[in-house]
Formats: structure tokens, C-alpha cells, sequence
């Protein structure tokens, strides 16, 4: 979620309080996927389509999830679409009253299948952008064909009168891109762009050293996108995310633990957000055995860093506590081996420096698509 | 200065909904990753977003509503619409 609109409590809490109601769920419908994307943040062991859940358990934690508050739902993956019940979960969705957005690669949705989901009542479409042409997008995403397909699929949502929003995943192999690439979201006649650096978990952590920007484009980018913002103003709405290994301070993530949003997993497991499961201590509950308005309140995982009871120095006495609750936990222990610590993008983590050397070491290096490995569909 | 004509239809783009949030006990104007929290006034200015009136009326109705005087709140309304404009919440 990009406004803060319902502001934390602020203060220390004594007692556990109910927690607030989350805004968003993410709904991993599946993790399958014609795109091999080397930048693609799913966990490295996915969700097989044996263990997915069906189609009425799914339905069973939309309502719930309506229910205790959630008004954003992203149906996700993988590639939504690959679910033969996808129109079919759309209209219950939509039905419950969630704004319903489906985030897809587009390279496999036929115009018929496009009418049935906005009859159903999708309300809004996230198209994935790898590159601002066929070379580069091929070259990220492994699909040939993909940005003709992409293309054809943009201008069949808008034609249809439908707001579209282009997504663009950004790294040293499409970084030069990005003017490129708010041209073709004004062409395509999308109404809002995200451009959103990697970040670096799953198979985006593997790929690193093939994926980090330097820093001088990074920079180049940030004036290049706020040109265009003030440019478009009215035509192109343009969130961007920035890397946060060259950043001073580290991203509120997810607006907090367990603050806003929740995700579920194909196979029903329900995350904090979508990289926990790399945070190999913490119980996951199940949409299985428990609804979404215990799993928020009381599971095990979602309790473990909300709010700033669990965390150490420099966090807890850090006057930025509140604001962004210490960064990623997930960043915390993939770089320093405890999600209690503080995320090293931060400028009081004893790593930050070290970070800055990782991103400025690797993005120097010359691209070698070569040694970026393509993201392959072995589930377990 | 924002400026907006009399006859100008303020609408709610395709992919905007402007609706109750009965968990939270307020109105909400929700779009794609976007979730506005109307307060009192907003809510009465979104609530006559209708796709029908056009500015002039929805001035005239809210100066009636709050016993105000349609000079001063003109341009109160025209900023607060123009802004969601900006933001693709709302067209002009």
C-alpha cells in the first residue's frame, strides 16, 4: 500500500491490543507460470499444483477476509490465470466487496477469458513489464514472444475501457530502460506505472550479482522518473521503488509486521509477508485449519515482530522506531543471520556499510545474462 | 488557483469506488494499491460525485448542507476534486 491511511497507535504497547484490521491480502493462487523471470522474489521451494487449495477454500477466506476488514484483494501467483477457476474466484471476490486487482504476466489471456474476468467484476489489472522492448524482455523473462503478447494484451484491457496498471521490475539489465518504459505505459494508455526495483529475496537473492544497478544509475533513474511524474501529471500516475542496499534508511516494510497486509500461499499457508518463510523459526498457520481473523490476531508468526516489543538495540530506543519498525525482517536474516537485528539498510546497522560494498562491487561488474539463471518450474 | 466550470460532471474513473467501510465506521475511496480515508466533508462531496450533477450543483447542494456560502466553499471543493483528479481517484 503506498498513502498511509490508518495511522499505528503510537506509543509503547503494555498489553498485546487487538491488532488493527489488515487493508490487503495477497492471494498466491498458484505458483505456476509461463515467465522464468530471473528476478522473481517467490520462495526457491514452490507451492506444486497438487498442494494448491481448491477452489472453495479459496472462496472461504475471501469472505473472511472481507469480513475483518481487508479492502484490497491481489489475486497473484505465479500466473493467476493458470487456475481453471480463476473467473470463477474473481466473481466471489468481487462479490464480497473486495477491489479486486489481478496481477498478471498477460502472456497467456485470451481476449475471451479478459471479458470473462471484468464481467466477473475485477476492477483493475497489474501487467508485469520485464523490459520496453522484445530483446530486453525476452532476456529477462525467458518467454519468447512475451512483449508482442504483453503489448497486445495492454491495449486489449484498455480498449475495453479498464484501468491498467504497468509493473516494471528494475535491475542492471533493464535499468537503462526506464524512460523507454513510461513511454510505453503513456502509449499503452495504462494509467499508473510502478517502477519497483528488485528486491532481493528468493530467487532475486540467487541472481544478485546479475540483478544490482549501480549506483550512479539508480540516481540517474530517481530524476529521471520525477521529471516524468510532473510531466504526466493527470495522464501516468508513477509510484517507484528505489534499492534499498544504497539507501540511508530501510523501507517500512509491508507498513509493518503484521500491520496492513497479509499473504497466502498456494498452498494455503498464510505469511506476513510474502518472503517469511525464509524465517525458518516462525509457525505458519494454515488457511486449512484456522479463518484469516485468528491467523491475523493470534498466529504465532504475525505476533513474533508486530509492533516493537521484540526488537533489539539500535531499534528499541531508535526514534524511527514507529516509522519504519527497523526495516525488513527477512533482509535482517538473509544478511546478518538473526530477523531480530536490524536491517542492514539502515545506517545504524553495524552491516551497513558492508552492504553498500556488496551493491557497489556486484553492480560493477559487467552484464552477463549468461550467469543469470532463469527461474524454472520444479515445485515439491 | 484550481478552477473547475459550473458544468463540468465530476466522475468516478472505471477501477474507483467510492463506498462504506463498515469495519472502520467510515466512507472510503478506493483504487488500484490507493485507499482514501473521507472525512465528514469529503464524504458529503463524494457522496454527490454521482456521474450525473455537475460541479455547480454539487456546490450549491453542499452550501445548503452546511449553511455555508457557495463563494467560500467553491473553492474548497474545486482544490479537494482537482487534487483526486491528479491522482486519477477522480475525473474531470
Amino acid at each position: 500500500m503506498n498513502e498511509a491511511v490508518f495511522p499505528q497507535p503510537a506509543g509503547e504497547p503494555v498489553a498485546q491490543p487487538t491488532p488493527a484490521p489488515p487493508l490487503g491480502l495477497l492471494a498466491e493462487l498458484t505458483h505456476r507460470c509461463p515467465l522464468r523471470c530471473t528476478y522473481c522474489s517467490n520462495p526457491l521451494q514452490l507451492d506444486g499444483r497438487s498442494s494448491e487449495l481448491d477452489t472453495e477454500t479459496w472462496k472461504r477466506v475471501f469472505s473472511e477476509a472481507a469480513d475483518l476488514g481487508v479492502i484490497h484483494i491481489h489475486l497473484s501467483g505465479g500466473e493467476p490465470t493458470a487456475r481453471k477457476d480463476i473467473v470463477e474466484l474473481t466473481r466471489h471476490a468481487s462479490e464480497v466487496g473486495l477491489y479486486t486487482n489481478l496481477i498478471t504476466s498477460g502472456v497467456g489471456v485470451s481476449d475471451d477469458k479478459l471479458d470473462a474476468l471484468l464481467e466477473a467484476g475485477c476492477d483493475h489489472i497489474q501487467l508485469s513489464l520485464q523490459g520496453a522492448d522484445a530483446q530486453i524482455t525476452e532476456l529477462v523473462g525467458g518467454y519468447r514472444g512475451g512483449f508482442e503478447k504483453k503489448e497486445a494484451f495492454a491495449r486489449s484491457v484498455v480498449e475495453r475501457g479498464f484501468p491498467l496498471t504497468l509493473n516494471a521490475v528494475i535491475h542492471r539489465m533493464n535499468i537503462h530502460q526506464v524512460p523507454q518504459m513510461i513511454q510505453k505505459a503513456v502509449d499503452f494508455g495504462a494509467k499508473r506505472l510502478e517502477i519497483a526495483h528488485t528486491q532481493y529475496y528468493g530467487w532475486a537473492l540467487k541472481n544478485r550479482a546479475q540483478l544490482m544497478p549501480a549506483r550512479e544509475d539508480v540516481d540517474r533513474t530517481i530524476t529521471k522518473v520525477e521529471e516524468a511524474r510532473e510531466r504526466l501529471k493527470g495522464t501516468l500516475v508513477i509510484d517507484a521503488v528505489f534499492p534499498d542496499y544504497y539507501a540511508k534508511y530501510p523501507k517500512l516494510c509491508n507498513g509493518g509486521w503484521g500491520a496492513r497486509t497479509l499473504s497466502v500461499t498456494p498452498a494455503g499457508r498464510a505469511l506476513p509477508c510474502h518472503a517469511a518463510e525464509t524465517i525458518k523459526h516462525l509457525e505458519f498457520w494454515s488457511v486449512q485449519d484456522h479463518s484469516i481473523a485468528d491467523i491475523w490476531s493470534s498466529s504465532p508468526a504475525f505476533e513474533a515482530y508486530r509492533g516493537t516489543s521484540w526488537m533489539k538495540e539500535p531499534c528499541r530506543s531508535c526514534e524511527r522506531r514507529h516509522i519504519d519498525f527497523g526495516g525488513c525482517r527477512c533482509q535482517a536474516l538473509a544478511l546478518t543471520g538473526d530477523a531480530a537485528n536490524t536491517d542492514p539498510a539502515c545506517i545504524k546497522s553495524d552491516m551497513h556499510q558492508r552492504l553498500g560494498e556488496i551493491a557497489t562491487t556486484e553492480s560493477s561488474a559487467v552484464v552477463d545474462p549468461g550467469a543469470a539463471v532463469y527461474r524454472g518450474f520444479r515445485a515439491g | 488557483m484550481t478552477e473547475i466550470a459550473d458544468t463540468t460532471i465530476p466522475k468516478l474513473p472505471h477501477g474507483v469506488k467510492f463506498r462504506e467501510d463498515k469495519v472502520r465506521g467510515n466512507f472510503i475511496l478506493v483504487g488500484p494499491e490507493r485507499i482514501f480515508n473521507a472525512d465528514g466533508v469529503a464524504t458529503e462531496i463524494l457522496k454527490r460525485v454521482d456521474g450525473k450533477s455537475d460541479f455547480g450543483t454539487i456546490v450549491r447542494s453542499l452550501a445548503e448542507v452546511f449553511a455555508a456560502d457557495e463563494a467560500t466553499i467553491r473553492p474548497d471543493v474545486a482544490s479537494f476534486l482537482v487534487d483526486l483528479s491528479d491522482k486519477q481517484m477522480v475525473t474531470l
